[in-house]
C-alpha cells in the first residue's frame, strides 16, 4: 500500500512539473491560436541556462533559486523575441504556417542550445535544502518532489487570480474570444500578445529550470516535453488552464501507475487516452468549441486543370525524368528515387490538406506505417519484394481508417492535433515493441528482388510507382469526389445540406492519403534497406508540411516542386554543421516571406504576364 | 458646432476582389447626429468596418478631427475618440458585465462628460441588476445595451453605431431611441446606420442614404420626405 502512495506521489510531482509547461501552452494558444511547437524548446533553454548559472556564475551571488528564476527569465526574453520577430508577422495566417514556423525555431533552437551549451548530457546539483528524502508510510520521498507537488497548485491559483482578477487578465480573456473586437476598443492586442508570450515562455522556462535536479539535461527533451505537453493541452481543451491541471493529474499519474502494468507501452497509453478524451468530448475536458473567427475569411483559389502549357512541362520533365539515368550518375539516381518516394508523400498530404481542408500534422504516420507493413512482409512472412509493396498501402490505409474515424469528427486544429496524437501513437509503438520493430535498433536487410536490386532499375520502379500515384491522385481531385472534398472544405454546412454525407467523403479521403503516403513509405524501405522509428516521427510529419508550404499550398505541381527542391536543399546542407538552424531559418524565411509557396509563386508571375486563366507551371 | 469631425473623401474599399465602397464621401458635424441609411448590402458596415480601419481602404481618406487616420491600426482609431459598436453586438460571452465594462475603459477625454459604471447603469438599469452574469446569459436586448455601454467607457467623442435596433423587439427599440436621444443631450457626437427609418427619424438630424457603396443622397428627414421616389428607390420600406 505504502509502495503505491509514494507511486502516487511520484505521479503528483511529474503532474506538477508538466503542468508548468502546459498552462504557457494553453495560455498561449488560447490568446493568440498559435500552436507553439517551440513551447518545447523554450522548456529545454530554461535547463540549460539555470544549470550554467548554477554551475558557472561565480560565488554563487544567484543561487540555486536565483538561477531558477534568472533563467526562467532569460527565457521569457527570448519568446519574446521569437515573438516579435516570428509570429507577430503570421498571426493571421492559417494554422500550418505557423505550427511549420515555430517547427523552424525548435531547429534553431536545437543548434543553438548544441553551440552555446555543447551536446553532452549534464547532470545539475541537488537544489540546496531540498536535497534529502521524507519518509512517509516508510517509503522515502524526496524533497523535492514535495516542493514540486505544492507548486503546481500554487501556479494554477496565481494563474487564475491574474487571469480573473486583474485589468491584463480580463483584457487577455476578452482576446482569446474576439480580437477583433478588443481592438475596436481600444486595446492593443499587439502589446497583450507579446505580454502574454513573455509569461508562457516564462512558465516553459521555470518548467524546464526545475527539471535540473530531477533529470539528465539533453538535447532531445525539446520533442518529448512537447509532445506529452500538447497531449495535457488537448485533453484539458486547448486554452483552459484548470483544463490543463487536471489532463497534466491525468497524465501524472497514468505515467506513474502504467509503467507498473505495461512498462513497454507507457508513451502510448497517453495517446490512447487523449483519442478517448476526445471521442467522449471533442474539445477536451473543459475546452469549447472554435469561436468563429470574425473577419473575411480567406478565399481559396480554385483548383484548374492544367492548360496546354502546363501540360507540355509535365510532359518535358516525365521525358528528363525518364531518360535521366542515361545522363546521371549512381549518386544523382539515388537523389532522384528519394526526391520521387518524398514527391508521392507530400503529394498524398496535400491531397487531404488542399483538397480536403483536413490539415494533418502527423502524416508521417502513413509513411512509417507503409514502411513497417512492408518490412514485416520481408522479415516475419518470407514474402517477396512484389508483396510487401502491395502490403505497404494496405497496412498505412488500415492505420488510416482507424484513426481517420476519429479525426474527421473533429476540425481545424482539434483535428490537426489528434492526426500529431496518432502519428505519435505509430511511432511509441514502433520504438517501444522492440520485439516486432526492433525498437530504436530497426529492421535491417530488406532489400529490393534480384530484378529491381541495380539502382537504375530500382529509380524506374519508383518512377512508375510513385508517379503513376501521383497522377492517379490528379484523377481523383478532378472527379465529382474530389469536387465534393472541396466542397466540404468551403463551406460543410453547405455541402451537407445538399445531401452529402460529409464525414463519410472525408474518411475516405483521409484513407486514400494514408494509402498513398503508404506506398510512398514502402518504396522508401526498400531503397534503404532498413527502417527506423524515426520515419513516423514528428520531424517527419513536419517535413511533409514544409515540402507542401515549400511548393505552395494551392497549386497542385506544388508538393512535387516543394518535394524536388526540398530533398535537393536537405542534401546541400546536411553536410554543414549546424544544418538544422539553416533549415530552420529557411523554413521560417518561406513562411515570412513567400507563404504562397514556389509553384504559388511562379503562378503568380505567370498571370501577371499575361496567362489570363492562371495555369499552373507544371503539373 | 459647424466644424467636421468625421470627413471621408473619396473612399474605395475591397473584400479580395469585390469592390464594395466607390468614391464615398460625407462629413459628419461636431454634435450631429446622422444617419447612414441604406439595403442591405448597400455598404453600411463596410463603411463602419472603413473608419475604424477594420478594413482597410485602397484608396482614398478618412480624417477624424484634424487627423488623417487612414491606415492607422485599429486600436490607435479607437483611442483617438471613436467608439464602435459593431452589427453583431460581439459582446464578450464568457466575461460577467463588469468585465465586459472593463474591456472597454479608456481615460478620459477634455471637455467631454465622463462615463462611470454607476452612470452607465442609471442610463441601462437592466445591466446593473445582471452585473455579474456573463454575456451569454443575457437577451439580445440587454446585449445590445451592453454592447453600447461598453463603448461609451472608452469615453468617446464620436459613437459608430451599426443597426442598433435589428434583431431587437419593439418595445426595447423604442427604449433605445430614449437611451440615444439621452447619450446626444450629452454632447456625443453619433453616427449610426439603420434599416429602421422610423427609429432613425427619432434621434437623428441628417440622413444619409448609400447605394452600391456611393452616397446618393445627403439632407434633413424632411428632405427625404418630399421625395418619395428616391425613398422608394433606396430603401426598402
Amino acid at each position: 500500500m505504502s509502495f503505491y502512495f509514494a507511486q502516487f506521489l511520484t505521479g503528483l510531482s511529474s503532474a506538477s512539473s508538466l503542468f508548468l509547461v502546459a498552462c504557457g501552452l494553453s495560455l498561449i494558444f488560447g490568446v493568440s491560436r498559435v500552436v507553439n511547437f517551440a513551447h518545447g524548446s523554450f522548456y529545454m533553454l530554461g535547463a540549460y541556462v539555470a544549470y550554467s548559472l548554477v554551475q558557472y556564475v561565480p560565488g554563487s551571488i544567484l543561487g540555486f533559486w536565483g538561477s531558477v528564476i534568472a533563467a526562467a527569465l532569460i527565457v521569457a526574453l527570448v519568446g519574446v523575441v521569437v515573438e516579435i520577430l516570428i509570429l507577430k508577422r503570421i498571426y493571421n495566417a492559417p494554422e500550418l504556417y505557423q505550427l511549420v514556423a515555430t517547427f523552424g525555431v525548435v531547429l534553431v533552437m536545437q543548434d543553438a542550445i548544441l553551440l552555446v551549451f555543447g551536446g553532452e548530457d549534464q547532470f545539475g546539483p541537488r537544489a540546496p535544502g531540498l536535497d534529502g528524502v521524507v519518509r512517509i508510510f516508510g517509503e522515502p520521498i524526496p524533497e523535492y518532489d514535495l516542493l514540486l507537488i505544492a507548486l503546481g497548485p500554487i501556479v494554477l491559483c496565481g494563474l487564475w487570480l491574474l487571469l480573473n482578477r486583474t485589468r491584463w487578465g480580463v483584457l487577455v480573456r476578452a482576446a482569446t474570444l474576439d480580437r477583433e473586437m478588443v481592438a475596436s476598443l481600444g486595446v492593443n492586442q499587439s502589446w497583450l500578445f507579446t505580454t502574454v508570450f513573455f509569461l508562457g515562455s516564462f512558465l516553459a522556462g521555470l518548467g524546464g529550470a526545475l527539471q535540473v535536479p530531477r533529470v539528465s539535461i539533453n538535447l532531445l527533451m525539446d520533442l518529448s516535453i512537447i509532445a506529452e505537453a500538447f497531449v495535457v493541452v488537448v485533453i484539458g481543451g486547448m486554452g483552459s488552464i484548470p483544463g490543463a491541471f487536471i489532463a497534466a493529474l491525468l497524465i501524472g499519474e497514468l505515467n506513474a501507475f502504467g509503467v507498473l502494468v505495461l512498462p513497454q507501452a507507457t508513451i502510448v497509453l497517453a495517446f490512447v487516452v487523449m483519442a478517448v478524451v476526445l471521442i467522449l468530448r471533442p474539445y477536451g475536458l473543459l475546452g469549447k468549441p472554435e469561436t468563429l473567427a470574425h473577419s473575411a475569411g480567406q478565399v481559396e483559389l480554385p483548383i484548374r486543370p492544367a492548360s496546354t502549357l502546363a501540360k507540355s512541362v509535365a510532359g518535358l520533365l516525365l521525358v528528363g525524368l525518364v531518360i535521366m539515368p542515361f545522363l546521371a550518375g549512381e549518386f544523382a539516381i539515388v537523389l532522384a528515387t528519394d526526391v520521387l518516394i518524398f514527391a508521392l508523400f507530400a503529394a498524398s498530404l496535400h491531397f487531404i490538406m488542399s483538397n480536403g481542408g483536413m490539415v494533418s500534422f502527423g502524416h508521417a504516420a502513413y509513411f512509417g506505417l507503409g514502411a513497417y507493413g512492408a518490412a514485416f512482409v520481408i522479415k516475419y512472412a518470407g514474402g517477396s519484394m512484389e508483396i510487401a509493396l502491395l502490403a505497404a498501402p494496405l497496412m498505412a490505409a488500415a492505420g488510416a481508417l482507424v484513426f481517420g474515424w476519429f479525426c474527421v469528427r473533429l476540425s481545424g486544429v482539434y483535428m490537426a492535433m489528434l492526426t500529431l496524437a496518432a502519428a505519435q501513437i505509430v511511432w511509441s509503438t514502433a520504438f517501444q515493441w522492440q520485439d516486432l520493430t526492433g525498437g530504436d535498433d530497426g529492421l535491417l536487410g530488406i532489400w529490393p528482388s534480384e530484378w529491381a536490386k541495380s539502382k537504375t532499375a530500382y529509380y524506374y520502379l519508383a518512377l512508375v510507382l510513385c508517379g503513376g500515384s501521383i497522377l492517379a491522385m490528379r484523377r481523383i481531385i478532378f472527379s465529382p469526389f474530389g469536387y465534393t472534398l472541396r466542397g466540404g472544405r468551403d463551406n460543410p454546412n453547405r455541402t451537407e445540406s445538399i445531401g452529402i454525407n460529409l464525414r463519410q467523403h472525408q474518411w475516405a479521403g483521409f484513407v486514400m492519403a494514408g494509402m498513398f503516403a503508404g506506398i510512398a513509405g514502402g518504396v522508401y524501405v526498400f531503397s534503404k534497406g532498413s527502417i527506423f522509428p524515426d520515419e513516423a516521427a514528428i520531424p517527419r510529419s513536419v517535413d511533409a508540411l514544409v515540402m507542401v508550404l515549400l511548393g505552395g499550398v494551392q497549386t497542385l505541381s506544388g508538393p512535387v516542386v516543394g518535394a524536388g527542391v526540398f530533398r535537393l536543399l536537405e542534401d546541400e546542407i546536411s553536410r554543414l554543421d549546424y544544418w538544422r538552424a539553416i533549415l530552420g531559418v529557411i523554413i521560417i524565411s518561406i513562411v515570412v516571406i513567400a507563404p504562397e509557396g514556389i509553384a504559388g509563386f511562379i503562378r503568380k508571375i505567370a498571370m501577371k504576364a499575361g496567362f489570363e486563366h492562371g495555369e499552373e507551371a507544371s503539373s | 458646432m459647424a466644424d467636421t469631425m468625421l470627413g471621408l473623401r473619396d473612399i474605395n474599399t475591397y473584400y479580395g476582389k469585390a469592390h464594395i465602397l466607390h468614391d464615398l464621401s460625407f462629413k459628419v458635424k461636431t454634435g450631429e447626429v446622422v444617419a447612414l441609411l441604406g439595403r442591405n448590402g448597400a455598404g453600411k458596415t463596410t463603411t463602419m468596418r472603413t473608419i475604424m480601419q477594420l478594413a482597410r481602404p485602397r484608396a482614398g481618406s478618412v480624417q477624424f478631427e484634424s487627423q488623417d487616420i487612414t491606415r492607422w491600426a485599429t486600436h490607435k482609431v479607437a483611442q483617438s475618440g471613436i467608439g464602435y459598436v459593431p452589427e453583431e453586438r460581439r459582446i464578450f460571452g464568457d466575461l460577467t458585465v463588469m468585465e465586459n465594462l472593463e474591456v472597454g475603459r479608456q481615460p478620459a477625454r477634455d471637455g467631454l462628460p465622463v462615463w462611470t459604471v454607476e452612470h452607465l447603469f442609471e442610463l441601462f438599469p437592466n445591466l446593473a441588476e445582471r452585473r455579474n452574469n456573463r454575456g451569454k446569459q443575457m437577451s439580445g436586448g440587454e446585449q445590445q445595451m451592453l454592447t453600447i455601454a461598453r463603448t461609451l467607457m472608452g469615453n468617446p467623442k464620436l459613437l459608430l453605431l451599426d443597426e442598433p435596433s435589428e434583431g431587437i423587439a419593439p418595445v426595447i427599440v423604442e427604449q433605445m431611441a430614449q437611451t440615444l436621444l439621452e447619450i446626444k443631450a450629452k454632447g456625443l457626437t453619433v453616427l449610426l446606420s439603420e434599416q429602421n427609418l422610423h427609429f432613425a427619424r427619432i434621434v437623428a438630424d441628417r440622413a444619409i442614404i448609400i447605394e452600391s457603396g456611393s452616397a446618393v443622397f445627403d439632407s434633413t428627414f424632411e428632405e427625404l420626405e418630399t421625395n418619395p421616389e428616391i425613398r422608394d428607390q433606396y430603401l426598402s420600406v
